[in-house]
């Protein structure tokens, strides 16, 4: 993954202690920015990017050519409104897209870390993206908003930084990892780590990239990502350019086709160790734990008002484990609204266009920014 | 607004903290917030008024009442109001003493079922009855638990609560409710709001 000269860069001179135990400093932290912070710097958002995201939120991402991939919910007029707030979104330590990562060269060794990267955590990324604020002197945001991984850095953020930010919104996201969750993940790292092009982590130094292994882990990953009903509907038992089965293993059905070109695309814009130490971060992730077994306690010490969305047909993060943490917010009597909108698109929902869920998601972020 | 929720509005006092338990499209709670400085929480089954709750910058959660009082802890709250869905619960005795739990105290309005229009429906035709306030035939109704103001204030022996105030609305008068006029009342008024106590 090349640095690509459009990419902005800051620099972590502070040294940021890492929950493996392990002190990075002097570390890049890449990031993107929409909208103009006001003259108050009240106006400001950070929003945080799940597993596959990075910095480019909306617009035409410069290094994929594609449009960035929260563009049905921020942009000029829409549900984060650019015209009004200040967004800022930055690629996670571990990611590929600029930010401190496996893919970059350890200065002591002079080689690229490969699996030698430390293992980040969700918290990890949370503590490095907070050196933003004073980068910007943005001493409040007016939110931290993301979705799946994006909801638990959110999560962590507000846990960590309890008078940093007014609203909270956590979307399609856990406080822990179920086990389920964890399964899939390991599904992906050992497609990775059993393609003999992966080379124990150290494929970039051979030249030779693990696309095989890389595209089976997104392939599984995508079937999560949306309902049974929608793929039915969307492909059924539909067949692939043909009249009729071929009796052999090619790409017969439309859905093994759709599967494949998803696993295809996404190796051009991924790099392979860090799908393993971002899977990793989330799997790790247990917010209850962290609290000694008492979410509630995660946010004791912030004012914030809270907005939790999910999503009906999102299995991989299902309703009840975001209505856990609205439970354990309205336990100490915290300000949380909730609801969970209806759609067919599976957790995928959250990026797409489900028109209820935009409209709600605006509708929280302008009235509260009016009553601030 | 509703006479129901102007009489609800004077009984909470000032910046108290509420919770509106089936609050519909937050009109009640909006009041609350206007005319008393209340910090006002809802509870709705449905997504569309959720919806529309939080673009009023109301703070609400989609749920159940009977399945999520529940992770609200003891005295949480100075007023729980559930306005006229008693009668809609499976079981509105665990209601009414989960919302006496969650409330220092609650006001519930019900629907009576003891107004002389219902009786002389059911008297004359012989068939369920269908009236302004309840427009369902007996097989589609939700209000699967029907009550008159004297069985409320029955209830409210049985199950040991403590009725502070209790008010008949006719038409749109308001007036008070008391043992010698209970009879009347019971015939007279479409709604009985009762504010209560543990």
């Amino acid at each position: 993954m090349n640095i690509k000269e459009n990419i902005k860069t800051l620099v972590i001179k502070k040294p940021l202690k890492l929950d493996c135990g392990k002190t990075i400093n002097n570390f890049p932290l890449a990031y993107e920015t929409y909208g103009s912070l006001n003259k108050n710097k009240d106006n400001a958002i950070l929003v945080f990017h799940a597993l596959t995201g990075d910095q480019f939120v909306t617009g035409i991402n410069p290094v994929t050519k594609k449009d960035g991939w929260w563009s049905y919910a921020v942009g000029p007029n829409k549900s984060i409104d650019t015209n009004k707030y200040f967004v800022i979104c930055a690629n996670v330590i571990g990611g590929c897209m600029g930010s401190f990562g496996p893919s970059h060269k350890n200065p002591d060794t002079n080689k690229i870390y490969g699996t030698d990267f430390p293992v980040i955590t969700i918290n990890d990324m949370v503590n490095a993206q907070v050196n933003l604020l004073d980068h910007f002197e943005i001493k409040k945001l007016f939110s931290v908003v993301g979705g799946s991984m994006g909801g638990m850095q959110v999560l962590q953020f507000i846990s960590n930084y309890p008078d940093k930010a007014n609203t909270v919104v956590p979307i399609a996201c856990t406080s822990n990892h179920s086990a389920q969750n964890i399964a899939f993940n390991e599904l992906g790292r050992q497609a990775i780590a059993s393609d003999h092009n992966w080379s124990d982590g150290k494929y970039l130094s051979n030249n030779t990239l693990p696309d095989k292994g890389l595209s089976v882990a997104r392939m599984a990953a995508h079937i999560t990502y949306l309902s049974k009903k929608g793929l039915q509907e969307k492909f059924g038992r539909k067949l692939q350019e043909r009249d009729a089965l071929k009796f052999g293993f090619d790409a017969d059905f439309q859905i093994e086709s759709y599967l494949r070109y998803q696993g295809s695309v996404f190796v051009d814009r991924f790099d392979a160790n860090s799908y393993l130490y971002i899977t990793r971060a989330m799997d790790y992730f247990d917010l209850v734990k962290q609290f000694d077994g008492n979410l509630s306690n995660a946010f004791k010490k912030t004012k914030a008002k809270f907005f939790v969305i999910s999503f009906t047909s999102d299995w991989l993060y299902p309703t009840q484990e975001n209505k856990d943490i609205v439970i354990a917010l309205n336990a100490i009597g915290a300000d949380v609204g909730f609801v969970e909108i209806k759609s067919d698109k599976g957790h995928d929902s959250f990026l797409l266009d489900v028109p209820d869920f935009l409209k709600t998601l605006k509708n929280f972020l302008d009235k509260s920014y009016s009553e601030r | 607004m509703k006479t129901e929720y102007k009489i609800i509005v004077d009984l909470i006092e000032e910046k108290t903290r509420v919770l509106d338990v089936g609050c519909d499209d937050g009109t009640l709670m909006e009041s609350l917030k206007k005319d008393k400085n209340v910090d006002a929480r809802g509870i709705e089954i449905s997504k569309d008024k959720v919806q529309t709750c939080v673009s009023k910058g109301l703070t609400v959660i989609e749920g159940n009442a009977e399945l999520d009082l529940k992770q609200f802890p003891n005295d949480s709250f100075d007023y729980v109001v559930l306005g006229q869905t008693l009668q809609a619960f499976v079981n509105p005795e665990i209601v009414i003493k989960e919302l006496l739990r969650v409330g220092k105290k609650a006001i519930i309005t019900i629907p009576n079922f003891g107004h002389w229009k219902v009786r002389l429906n059911l008297l004359i035709k012989g068939t369920m009855p269908i009236t302004e306030s309840l427009p369902n035939d007996w097989y589609n109704t939700p209000n699967i638990h029907m009550c008159t103001i004297k069985d409320f204030v029955k209830f409210s022996k049985i199950i040991n609560f403590k009725i502070f105030k209790s008010l008949a609305l006719t038409k749109k008068n308001i007036s008070n409710i008391d043992n010698s006029n209970l009879f009347y009342k019971n015939l007279f008024a479409e709604l009985g709001i009762f504010l209560i106590e543990k």
